[in-house]
């Protein structure tokens, strides 16, 4: 390859990556500023993090959105296994097209769509909404995600591996739970972090499904943001962002382990 | 065809599979396939993929189901029993050997599912991993081993339940050729010493022939023949068989009777030793390139030489005989050139022959 | 290959909970939503007559379907609000697409093409913005789009403008929110698509006379073309059903339908309205939403 190209390259990459990253830096930047205005830098502070914490509303929609996450996230993790495990090893059952379908459309139905829709079922079943109801959005929501996550993972497990755990005496069950779970385990533990990360992070669905004293994170930083740029939400946004960097490194460098693990197997 | 000239003893067989059938929607893998495996005995699936042998297979190990036959093991009818039930087990053309668990837990595998108490196991476990030269191998993790070791491996865990009949799918097939001839002999051992009987998948003639007491070559869902690796390569029962187990030559020609029976061919007569199809029936000839001596002169069908490779022990020639037949001739001791004219010589005897397919 | 069976009690236990869910939870309020569409508007609570009960049955059914109406289709069809919301909706997530894609394609191509040890860690760092909150990475365009806000400082400062250009609250706000947040989806299946092929057909079409324009585009871009299907689906069907982003960069006068529909439901409680436009944007989705389907799963997985 010619030098020009490597310097097109180098440009394009740069210029990407800043596209990228620069918004979400001079944001984080910006919760350090002293100054109320978010274009005018007034000096070092950390004033609005200490505000943050004061701000009991905001730490209360912060607990429920993690509560929220973290139990939609496990819901949708044991629906998906079981959806995908259903896909990947039933076989042609009767209605599977429509399972199939069904369990695919979250992923590209438009969110208001879902949300309408899962609002008028609540009031037309006449439940109060609430904290329930707006797990029970979230799970419906991501499950679809954890399903294809680990269909896919399930669908790379060698079915002789299951086979020849039966074939030494395990029944289907026993097969399943000591050789294919534990190959699928990281696969799992994606599939979490991922429907977590999109129930913690979603305002839309969660709009619809909540109800009063179930206000989550994003909706409350959602009306602040429509009233304008504040540093506290800026700060938000940081511990948030930082706490996402975190978990992603902590997932690398698993994943990285398993790759030269993987890599190892390859070899020989 | 006899089933018991070679496996000997005339007792009861240790699996029946009789008149068995399996489709996939139009694919007809098993069609009425009868089969009987005596007790301790090596036998051979033979065929080209496709063929059914796998399906076969998998039938007896229970992850298939016959649409209509029966299996008997000892007598005992398998259908309906669970492959995890079965006194049956196998080794996996893969291997599918447990990642996530190292060498002696893959050997225990089927120990732990039986509840023996940890002292059986281990000891069980350990004798096994001797058997297969596996000893200091036990706690490694199945990525750390080599393909030989793995196979061995895998061979260990299937025998470790104690089954009374072992099912090996193409259990050379993913190693080198030179670990191959290694492992056959060490097979061959191990069958020997263990006294089980072994029912080896393979679409390797060569594999089939070295290790089998008995080979059943299949075809289409069929059995073609079934007997012992010498009478399947000197006395093949089709055309089908003879062209795929070993390198042969297909001579076409008319059957004639004069005081002796013989063949019409476009370049000769060749003589038949026996024969039992009728005067003027078209039929084929299959002969070994090796049965063929080549000469410098004498009697015989002559032909001319238009190439030749050197094999190492041998040479094949390929001889130009009448206007447009080729035949595949070895030689072992003679030195030809291209263009010089030869002189064959057929074999005595000719069993061979096979009527023309209509 | 294998015929349709039966499940065996195991499996039928397996099977129930996702199937139940998925049907209570979204097949079931599906459904309802095209009751709605056909629902007279009432101002109470639900803010719909309810056309048929559950209870009453087929025949139920029957007498209530005299009381169908398309009274909200009629709406979205004559109201210039509507008519317009779809339109923009459209064009919007189409110019956005475009300008996504155009983004997209050199940033993976670089990416591709970069030292096969770098890529993983490219590639995970052009993902990485995925995982963060959509909210914020929206929020943080804000402060950057506004008349006093980096962007027109520092052109201000660089002597490149006068006065401030207006860039918040625009249909170009919306669109650089758009291609900020599904950069990620264009750059994968680009990235996949091209990374994929093989280096020895650039040097074979080199070695053939090509100049490296020409390579460009008679080898690698039709390769590319189901990374660039993929890539502009997973970004055009999520753009035109998009509400945050116009509602947060986009100015009063930004339609979008995903917006049109929330403020109908929370503002104006027209149910029926915003029932009706949801389904027609389930409508208008439908043939990209199959292509997408069909990419996606191909032949492999739609059969067990």
């Amino acid at each position: 390859m010619n030098g020009q190209f490597r310097i097109l390259q180098a440009l394009m990459l740069t210029a990407g990556f800043i596209f990228l990253y620069a918004p979400i830096v001079i944001l984080a930047a910006m919760s350090f500023n002293a100054s109320r205005l978010v274009s005018v830098w007034g000096g070092f502070s950390t004033r609005w993090y200490a505000a943050l914490i004061e701000n009991e509303q905001l730490m209360h929609s912060a607990w429920i959105s993690l509560a929220d996450a973290t139990l939609s996230a496990l819901f949708a993790t044991i629906l998906g296994l079981l959806a995908a495990v259903s896909l990947a090893r039933f076989g042609a059952f009767p209605s599977r097209l429509l399972f199939f379908g069904a369990i695919h459309a979250p992923l590209v139905l438009p969110e208001v769509v879902m949300g309408l829709a899962l609002l008028s079922c609540f009031v037309a079943l006449g439940v109060g909404r609430g904290f329930t109801t707006l797990v029970i959005g979230h799970v419906t929501f991501t499950m679809c995600f954890t399903t294809v996550a680990l269909l896919a993972s399930l669908r790379e497990c060698d079915p002789a591996l299951e086979e020849a755990a039966m074939d030494l005496g395990a029944t289907p069950f026993t097969a399943f739970l000591l050789v294919a779970l534990p190959q699928i385990a990281p696969a799992m533990a994606s599939a979490f972090l991922l429907a977590f990360t999109l129930a913690l992070d979603d305002l839309v669905i969660a709009s619809f499904a909540t109800g009063p004293g179930a206000t989550t994170l994003p909706m409350r930083i959602y009306s602040q943001v429509r009233l304008g740029v504040s540093p506290q939400i800026n700060a938000m946004s940081t511990l948030l962002l930082g706490m996402v960097a975190v978990a992603m490194g902590a997932g690398a460098l698993i994943l990285r382990r398993g790759a030269r693990r993987s890599r190892r197997v390859s070899v020989t | 065809m006899s089933l018991t000239t070679v496996s000997g003893s005339g007792s009861a067989p240790l699996l029946s599979i009789q008149r068995v059938s399996r489709r996939y929607g139009p694919v007809i893998a098993l069609d009425d396939v009868s089969l009987d495996i005596a007790r301790g005995e090596f036998f051979a699936l033979l065929g080209p993929s496709g063929c059914g042998k796998t399906t076969l297979m998998r039938c007896v190990a229970g992850f298939e189901t016959p649409d209509s036959g029966e299996l008997l093991l000892d007598g005992e009818d398998l259908a309906g029993m669970p492959p995890y039930r079965r006194p049956v087990n196998m080794m996996f053309q893969s291997y599918a050997l447990f990642p996530h668990l190292d060498v002696f837990e893959n050997v225990a595998f089927g120990l732990r599912r039986q509840g023996l108490n940890k002292e059986t196991i281990a000891g069980r476990v350990r004798a096994l991993l001797q058997l297969t030269q596996l000893d200091s191998y036990g706690s490694r993790k199945i990525n750390e081993l080599s393909g030989g070791q793995r196979q061995r491996v895998a061979l260990a865990r299937a025998l470790a339940p104690g089954p009374r009949l072992l099912l090996l799918d193409e259990p050379l097939g993913a190693l080198d050729r030179k670990l191959r001839e290694e492992t056959q002999f060490h097979l061959k051992k191990i069958q020997r010493e263990t006294g089980t009987s072994f029912m080896i998948v393979t679409h390797d003639q060569d594999e089939a022939l070295a290790l089998a007491d008995r080979v059943a070559v299949m075809r289409a869902g069929r059995i073609e023949q079934v007997a012992s690796p010498n009478d399947i390569y000197e006395r093949p029962a089709s055309r089908f068989v003879a062209g795929f187990v070993g390198d042969t030559n297909f001579i076409d020609g008319v059957v004639v009777f004069d005081s002796a029976p013989y063949l019409l061919t476009d370049f000769g007569r060749i003589a038949l030793s026996t024969c039992c199809l009728p005067d003027g029936r078209r039929a084929t000839l299959s002969v070994r390139p090796e049965d063929i001596h080549a000469r410098h002169d004498g009697p015989g069908i002559s032909g001319i030489v238009e190439e030749f490779v050197f094999r190492g022990d041998n040479t094949l020639l390929r001889v130009r005989v009448g206007n447009d037949v080729i035949l595949r001739v070895a030689t072992w001791d003679m030195r030809f050139s291209v263009g010089e004219s030869v002189m064959l010589q057929f074999p005595l005897d000719t069993p061979a022959l096979f009527a023309e397919e209509i | 290959m294998k015929k349709a069976q039966t499940l065996s009690r195991g499996q039928r236990l397996v099977l129930l909970a996702p199937y139940l869910w998925i049907v209570a939870f979204l097949l079931a309020p599906l459904i309802l939503i095209l009751k709605i569409s056909f629902s007279h508007t009432v101002l109470a609570r639900p803010p719909y007559r309810p056309i048929f009960e559950l209870s009453e049955g087929l025949a139920g059914f029957w007498t209530k379907a005299q009381t169908f109406t398309f009274d909200a289709y009629r709406v979205l069809f004559t109201d210039s609000l509507y008519i317009n919301a779809y339109i923009s909706s459209l064009t919007i997530a189409a110019v956005a697409t475009l300008v996504t894609l155009l983004v997209a394609y050199p940033f993976a191509l670089a990416m591709a093409r970069a030292p096969e040890k770098w890529r993983p860690f490219l590639i995970g760092l052009a993902a990485a913005p995925f995982w963060t909150s959509f909210l914020i990475r929206v929020y943080a365009w804000i402060a950057l789009l506004k008349d006093e806000g980096l962007i027109n400082k520092g052109l201000i400062a660089l002597g490149l403008i006068d006065a401030p250009i207006q860039m918040f609250a625009t249909r170009f706000a919306v669109v650089i929110g758009i291609v900020y947040s599904y950069l990620p989806f264009m750059l994968l299946p680009l990235y996949a698509a091209l990374e994929r092929q093989n280096p020895a057909l650039r040097e074979a079409s080199a070695d053939l006379g090509a100049t490296p324009m020409q390579t460009f585009l008679r080898v690698t871009l039709p390769l590319s073309r189901e990374g660039i299907i993929a890539g502009v689906l997973l970004v055009f069907i999520p753009a035109v059903g998009e509400f945050v982003i116009p509602d947060l960069l986009g100015g009063s006068d930004t339609l979008m339908i995903g917006r049109t529909l929330w403020n109908d439901f929370f503002a104006n409680h027209d149910w029926p309205t915003a029932s009706a436009a949801a389904v027609l944007l389930l409508v208008l989705l439908i043939a990209p939403l199959a292509a997408l389907e069909r990419m996606r799963f191909g032949q492999k997985d739609l059969r067990p």
